[in-house]
């Protein structure tokens, strides 16, 4: 492993062993960052140690040791906190070495549902991910000191909410760890939806998804919907090469060129989910995550299996309530069972508040509106889709779909 | 989601140039202030304060393409004064963040309540469009 990804990968062990011990998030990170840095001068001028993790958390509790006694010298006379001192740093080897489970208690507390998504995320990617502050920000596209603000608060919420350093119990582990699976799936999707610039994919945060729901799926190898989120975001990023085109364009799923499409992401993908989706309990994201492979293993757009997909969203549409996968579920039906049929699928959900004005509703209806070939009313609801949607790749989609339209309709003129 | 917010002035600067010393203060004080509590919040993307519109020039291309500009114009009813983006996690904090703005201080330190528009910022594209 390069020294640089062996270092990312042990940050959560020191840093949950230090936050264990000292119960001080923003000190424990500081400590692992000065230890860090401690690695990256000495491992390449006296090669790395034989135990790299125990290294770098012996480094790092000496640090904070030293910073809390500097601390406490500034405040000889606070006693108590002298004596708080003498508790907190034991010999660094009387101590449990820093474990998995110290990785897993760190990330349960990142992604605790006290903090708002986007402190969650970003402290996860901080944290776990051990991405700098620089290039979170970077990723978000806001100024560093704005990620930095976010990341302390997220820090401070965390001490003042008093979330303990220790498992949570398994009656609570399933809701915690549904919060964890749906960071991920945000930074996932981060990687996807926000611009920068002309580029359409930032690679960088759908990557750090992946290595992140692996690591995560590393520990709890025998959680199904941890194994699910994992092949969801392989099955999507296979075709990441197919999604735009020579000018950054958006290329919809049924036009991509699928020789670009990453054969072995497919396969790692694939394999995730016939080894789990034998195994019972079958939840929402290897739902998706089967759709997505249906999608994947059709040669050809028209050799795509939509009973399959029907089927599967079917299901899915029983376990959730997202109009999101009532939309999808609408185009699935259409596919097996014609147009008429989907655009029946979406008449109630017109008066759905949580899709009222929503563009997406208007863009599903005009791809039917199209199939049935309402050519016309197609044009309406893209052009009304285009207003509405504040995606800059789908309104130009949007658009040109209606234009395309137009070029074929007869002016009246 | 990112948004900007556009805060218009009714006249040109509002009559700023001619507000007392301590109300002008106040105002200034109050901007830095909100700043500064954007960047604490994690919010904070981007502000910028404009020019008068004394400083503004319309530009067209020309036949050739060379600018052609024109000149001030004191008939214009609304002048864009400044800019925030902000990086929010819902549309109503940035509604919020817009009215609190829009409250500045202005002579006698009573509130401008300036007309501020909130856009949304265009983003990549939906991942189940993919």
């Amino acid at each position: 492993m390069p020294p640089d990804h062996l270092l990312r990968a042990l940050t959560p062990q020191v840093l949950g062993a230090l936050i264990r011990r000292f119960r001080d998030f923003a000190a424990a990170e500081d400590a692992v960052q000065e230890a860090l840095l401690a690695a990256a001068v000495q491992w390449p001028r006296d090669g790395a140690p034989d135990n790299p993790c125990a290294w770098l958390t012996q480094v790092a509790v000496r640090r904070l040791t030293d910073h809390v006694r500097s601390e406490s010298a500034r405040r000889r006379r606070e006693s108590e906190f002298t004596l708080e001192l003498n508790q907190l740093s034991p010999g660094v080897d009387t101590e449990a070495p820093p474990g998995e489970d110290d990785t897993l208690i760190l990330l349960f507390m990142c992604c605790h549902p006290a903090l708002t998504q986007s402190s969650a995320i970003a402290l996860t990617l901080r944290a776990i991910g051990g991405l700098t502050t620089a290039e979170i920000a970077s990723a978000f596209l806001v100024p560093e000191a704005t990620m930095a603000q976010r990341i302390s608060r997220a820090k401070q919420s965390i001490k003042s909410s008093g979330v303990p350093f220790r498992l949570p119990d398994a009656g609570e582990r399933a809701h915690r760890l549904q919060a964890v699976l749906h960071v991920l799936y945000l930074i996932f999707n981060e990687g996807y939806t926000t611009s920068a610039g002309p580029r359409l994919q930032r690679l960088e945060l759908s990557t750090e998804a992946i290595r992140l729901a692996r690591c995560v799926h590393n520990l709890l190898p025998n959680n199904t919907e941890v194994a699910g989120l994992l092949a969801l975001m392989l099955l999507t990023d296979a075709r990441r090469a197919a999604r735009t085109g020579p000018d950054g364009e958006l290329i919809p799923l049924t036009k991509q060129d699928r020789a670009l499409w990453d054969r072995a992401e497919i396969s790692e993908g694939v394999a995730l989910l016939s080894d789990t989706l034998p195994r019972g309990s079958i939840g929402p994201y290897q739902l998706q995550a089967a759709i997505a492979a249906v999608h994947d293993e059709a040669a050809r757009v028209e050799d795509t299996d939509w009973p399959q997909i029907l089927a599967l969203y079917d299901l899915l549409k029983r376990m959730s309530d997202n109009p999101m996968v009532i939309l999808n579920h609408a185009i699935a039906a259409a596919m097996v069972h014609g147009p008429s049929k989907g655009l029946a699928l979406l008449a109630p959900l017109d008066d759905d508040p949580r899709l009222a004005g929503h563009h997406r509703l208007d863009a599903v209806r005009a791809h039917l509106l199209e199939m049935a070939g309402d050519r016309q009313a197609a044009i309406t609801h893209y052009r009304i889709a285009a207003t509405r949607t504040i995606s800059l790749p789908e309104r130009n989609y949007l658009v040109a779909q209606a234009a395309r339209l137009s070029a074929l309709t007869p002016s009246p003129h | 989601m990112k948004y900007i917010l556009m805060m218009n002035t009714m006249k040109a600067g509002q009559g700023m140039p001619n507000w007392p010393q301590q109300d002008l203060q106040a105002h200034i004080a109050f901007m830095m202030r909100l700043n500064q509590d954007l960047s604490a919040s994690g919010e904070f993307v981007a502000a910028e304060g404009l020019s008068f519109p004394d400083q503004a020039r319309l530009v067209r291309a020309g036949r050739d393409g060379t600018p052609i500009t024109d000149g001030v114009f004191p008939e214009g009813k609304e002048f864009l004064a400044g800019y925030w983006i902000v990086d929010v996690d819902s549309p109503e904090r940035a509604y919020a963040i817009a009215a609190r703005a829009s409250a500045a201080p202005g002579p006698g330190g009573n509130p401008l309540n300036m007309p501020i528009e909130v856009r949304p910022i265009m983003c990549g594209p939906p991942p189940d469009m993919l």
